[in-house]
């Protein structure tokens, strides 16, 4: 069994018995990262770069450390540092790393579709760190795999994800992923941050924050883009924390043993009150641990081997 | 057609772990700092019965740990199709440890090369050991078995396959043409 | 010179005609439709043949030059995206014998010194009959009228501010007056954009799913709606633009049956392409309005099939690599168009939704009507401009291949069936493309 793609451009293209592969081979890579030498050898050789239009500290730092522990040269470009504050377009950009000949370009991006305009016009395996409001396969196969971790299983669960869904690509990666696998997707925020026709991505929408998690196992709470507010998106943090901040009494309505999830950074207070960032519920910092391991499954399986 | 011939049985299989047991000791001169380490697959379930006849030998209880080598594998690079990876779980410390590695065929050495970087990434052992239950021949790499179920001479083109219980539902070791 | 097409199938929707008969031209004009029209003298069959080109176009459609009345040229400021000159070589090599060009130049056709430059450089280049089309506001800036009367004797056949919706209903309402005093058209670009502000695709599914912002139905719908009030309320001459919507067909629809002096046209990939063609992000197939879903392609065709819709125009809006090898959202609207228009037309009637009459009549006399020029008929004494159509001729997209300097095609690699294999302004030959 092997990926039928080079890339991994987001969760749509990929099929139950990838997500099965990749979840499986990230399973057996959690150990590499509790070792004392938390280094194989499998990659030596290879290089990875990781291509950050945008910033992130999280995501290339998990990339980076995914590639170092599988011994790859990994080499970070961001935006700030590079030629492309210059005007190079990402046509250049991506000629030129294709010279110097890397095995696989991670790539960030706030325009949706980059990555895929990349795996066009370069040989090599592409890996979307995330595009715009479009995809963020890696941060949906870490949660999948949280999930799958924590409650045995990735089907049959009933799932809510609140928040701006409208430009969330982690949203958008975990509907297709769990849907996929069998779960039930329930999607809730105010109406602005609910896109329109998402239901025909086979979720059920609310509007409110009480009926949307309503005896779910799993809450994945989404990061509210301070900046959507200078953009007159939605009126008030003030009000939105008021509705649709997760706290101590409206997790109740949820299963007993609900768990609790953020792709983070967290606004503290206001996706969720910190004693529910840091309570028993919380799954956060398993997040974090499984994206490493993650990471690495998708390096291994890409270019660990002739293709 | 394909042959087969079975060249170990059952109680083949079980004389050979037992004496293998034994010769452990022997060359140890008993079970301290001793620990065993399967190699993914075959290598895990041997490990697991001598562990088994060394508790009933000496009584007591030795650490067991399960390796798996894809990740050091050298021809990775080559590989066609993409090894599934396994778990590999060593749950003690490997520091000033004797280590068995326990594996099921010997071959052109090429494993236990992998398996040796990997014991090495763990900590420093006293001393690594080897343990086969089949030494087909045919080295590529200057290795050598200190434990050895059975020499079975054989030619490149046979393929020598143990089968065991716990995976295969049958104890017994064959030898199979695959130039017919 | 002489030249006579003989043997063809020849349709002309201004005098009702569909029939296999014989044109004569003379001297650019069209001198004589009939059977037989030339018969040379036995005794001088050679001298005959030098003064006569004939030419056998049977089991050919001969029919008025095609009109684009929608075409950027984008000459004067964007030569680097197509000149006049190229302009002209694709429309003449997709069969049009007329193109109107929208004033989104820089800088922008807003004055007499932009629209004379325009007719001098087009007339120089000799290709096809260029038609400029004003700006309706100063820079299309939406604030000041341009001098309407001046543009229209400098050669201007109409006023748009085209790629921009007039949003100032009061000065969109003094357009209207105003250029229907001159007996033309206002062409509007329809968009609300406070509603399709930062949109790059069609709202809807397709949007969601690629996480892109949406241009929603509405914001065109909108701007139809109001552009109808004030026309109904002023009596003026309305053109509406690239029709895209079923809203916007239906208050067209509606508007036309309560008597309105409206023109619509929409353009070829509006009815054959839906926002599913942007899943791969093809920047090729970005374009505003944007590419809607099949209830809107379908509203689109059953607009052109119950005369809703009045005008098939190409909005040919060629576009340099460096506009659209980009990012999705960073890229340029428009698709490439003059050399892909006819044979996506002729599906049409394929589909059944045309009769090759009603075809015709939508890329000939009805865009001529709108723009007022005496064109899209091959009544006797009029200049000769023809089109000759191979309704039978498979071909491939190739944008490699296209005249245009624009490459923008979303249809490369398609199969084409249909195309112009000749094209006649003023009795010669311009373009051929014979087997």
């Amino acid at each position: 069994m092997k990926l039928t793609n080079k890339d991994i451009l987001g969760i749509k293209e990929l099929s139950v018995d990838e997500i099965n592969l990749i979840l499986d081979t990230a399973a057996s890579f959690i150990e590499v990262s509790t070792r004392e030498i938390k280094k194989v050898p499998t990659l030596r050789g290879k290089t990875v770069v990781n291509l950050f239009f945008e910033a992130s500290t999280r995501t290339r730092t998990s990339f980076e450390i995914a590639g170092k522990r599988l011994s790859a040269d990994t080499i970070n470009i961001s935006a700030t540092t590079s030629s492309v504050v210059k005007g190079e377009t990402l046509i250049d950009t991506a000629r030129n790393l294709e010279a110097m000949n890397p095995d696989a370009i991670v790539i960030r991006h706030s325009a949706a579709g980059a990555p895929h305009m990349l795996a066009r016009m370069v040989k090599q395996s592409i890996i979307n760190a995330g595009d715009g409001a479009h995809e963020h396969p890696t941060q949906a196969l870490l949660d999948m795999m949280t999930i799958k971790e924590k409650k045995g299983t990735v089907s049959g669960l009933k799932v809510a994800i609140v928040g701006d869904i409208a430009h969330s690509r982690v949203a958008r990666s975990n509907i297709y992923g769990l849907t996929k696998m069998g779960s039930h997707v329930i999607v809730a925020g105010p109406a602005m941050m609910i896109p329109r026709d998402i239901a025909r991505m086979g979720v059920t929408v609310y509007n409110n924050l009480a009926e949307a998690i309503k005896d779910v196992d799993i809450i994945m709470m989404l990061r509210i883009q301070l900046e959507r507010q200078q953009q007159k998106i939605f009126p008030s943090l003030r009000e939105y924390s008021s509705y649709f901040c997760l706290n101590r009494q409206n997790i109740k309505l949820a299963k007993e043993d609900v768990l609790v999830m953020h792709p983070g950074p967290i606004n503290r207070g206001i996706e969720i009150s910190p004693d529910i960032a840091d309570g028993p519920y919380s799954i956060i910092l398993d997040q974090v641990t499984n994206g490493v391991a993650v990471r690495m499954a998708l390096l291994y399986l890409l270019i660990g081997g002739q293709r | 057609m394909q042959q087969k011939k079975v060249v170990m049985d059952a109680d083949g299989i079980d004389r050979s772990l037992t004496r293998i047991a034994y010769e452990i000791l022997e060359k140890n001169k008993g079970t301290e700092e001793l620990c065993l380490v399967g190699i993914r697959t075959g290598g895990v379930f041997l490990a697991e019965r001598l562990k088994k006849k060394l508790t009933s030998i000496e009584g007591v209880d030795l650490p067991v740990g399960i390796l798996d080598i894809t990740l050091y594998r050298d021809d990775l690079r080559l590989a066609n199709k993409k090894p599934m990876l396994g778990k590999t779980d060593i749950p003690f410390s490997l520091d000033n440890r004797k280590v068995v590695l326990v594996d099921d065929v010997l071959f052109t050495g090429r494993t236990i090369r992998a398996a040796m970087d990997a014991l090495i990434d763990f900590g420093r052992p006293k001393l690594i050991e080897l343990a086969v239950l089949i030494d087909r021949g045919h080295r590529e790499l200057p290795i050598r078995a200190d434990f050895v179920g059975m020499n079975l001479p054989s030619s490149l083109w046979e393929s020598v396959v143990v089968k065991l219980m716990e995976k295969n539902g049958v104890d017994e070791v064959v030898i199979e043409d695959d130039n017919q | 010179m002489k030249l006579l097409l003989t043997g063809g199938r020849i349709i002309d929707p201004s005098q009702g005609l569909d029939a296999n008969l014989d044109i004569l031209i003379e001297n650019g004009k069209i001198a004589e439709i009939g059977k037989n029209v030339h018969k040379p003298k036995t005794d001088s069959r050679k001298s005959a043949a030098r003064e006569i080109n004939i030419v056998d176009i049977s089991g050919m459609i001969a029919v008025p030059g095609l009109i684009d009345m929608h075409t950027h040229l984008r000459e004067p400021g964007f030569e680097y995206k197509e000149t006049i000159q190229t302009g002209s070589e694709a429309g003449a090599a997709g069969g049009f014998t007329s193109l109107a060009c929208m004033p989104n130049t820089n800088p922008v056709n807003d004055t007499r010194s932009v629209t004379e430059y325009i007719k001098r450089n087009a007339a120089s280049c000799n290709l096809v009959n260029v038609y400029p089309i004003a700006a309706v506001s100063m820079e299309s800036e939406g604030t000041s009228l341009t001098e309407f009367m001046d543009l229209k004797d400098a050669g201007a056949v109409a006023f748009s501010d085209d790629g921009k919706p007039v949003t100032n209903s009061a000065l969109m309402r003094r357009a209207l007056e105003y250029a229907s005093s001159l007996g033309m058209s206002i062409i509007s670009h329809c968009e609300d954009t406070c509603l399709s502000h930062g949109g790059s695709m069609n709202e809807g599914f397709v949007s969601t799913e690629l996480g892109l912002q949406g241009i929603p139905n509405i914001a065109e719908d909108a701007i139809v709606a109001r552009d109808i009030i004030i026309a109904e309320y002023t009596g003026a001459l309305l053109h509406i633009a690239h029709v895209s919507t079923a809203g916007a067909v239906r208050l067209i629809r509606n508007a036309k049956a309560r008597g309105l002096r409206l023109t619509a046209e929409t353009a070829p990939h509006y009815f054959t392409l839906t926002d599913e063609a942007l899943r791969e992000f093809d920047t090729c197939a970005k374009v505003n309005p944007p590419l809607r879903t099949l209830e809107d392609v379908n509203a689109v065709r059953e607009g052109l099939r119950d005369g809703t819709i009045d005008v098939i125009a190409s909005d040919h809006a060629p576009h340099a690599s460096t506009d659209k090898e980009v990012e999705f959202e960073y890229a340029s609207f428009g698709i490439t168009g003059l050399e892909t228009s006819l044979a996506l037309s002729l599906r049409l009637v394929d589909d059944g939704i045309l009769t090759l009459g009603q075809l015709i009549l939508g890329m000939t006399a009805n865009p001529a009507r709108i723009v007022n020029i005496p064109k899209g008929t091959l009544k006797t004494g009029v200049d000769a401009d023809i089109t000759v159509i191979d309704p039978n001729r498979n071909w491939t997209v190739d944008r490699d291949r296209l005249r245009s300097k624009g490459k923008n095609t979303p249809f490369h690699g398609q199969a084409m069936k249909g195309k112009a294999i000749m094209t006649i302004m003023g009795g010669e030959i311009k373009y051929r493309d014979l087997p």
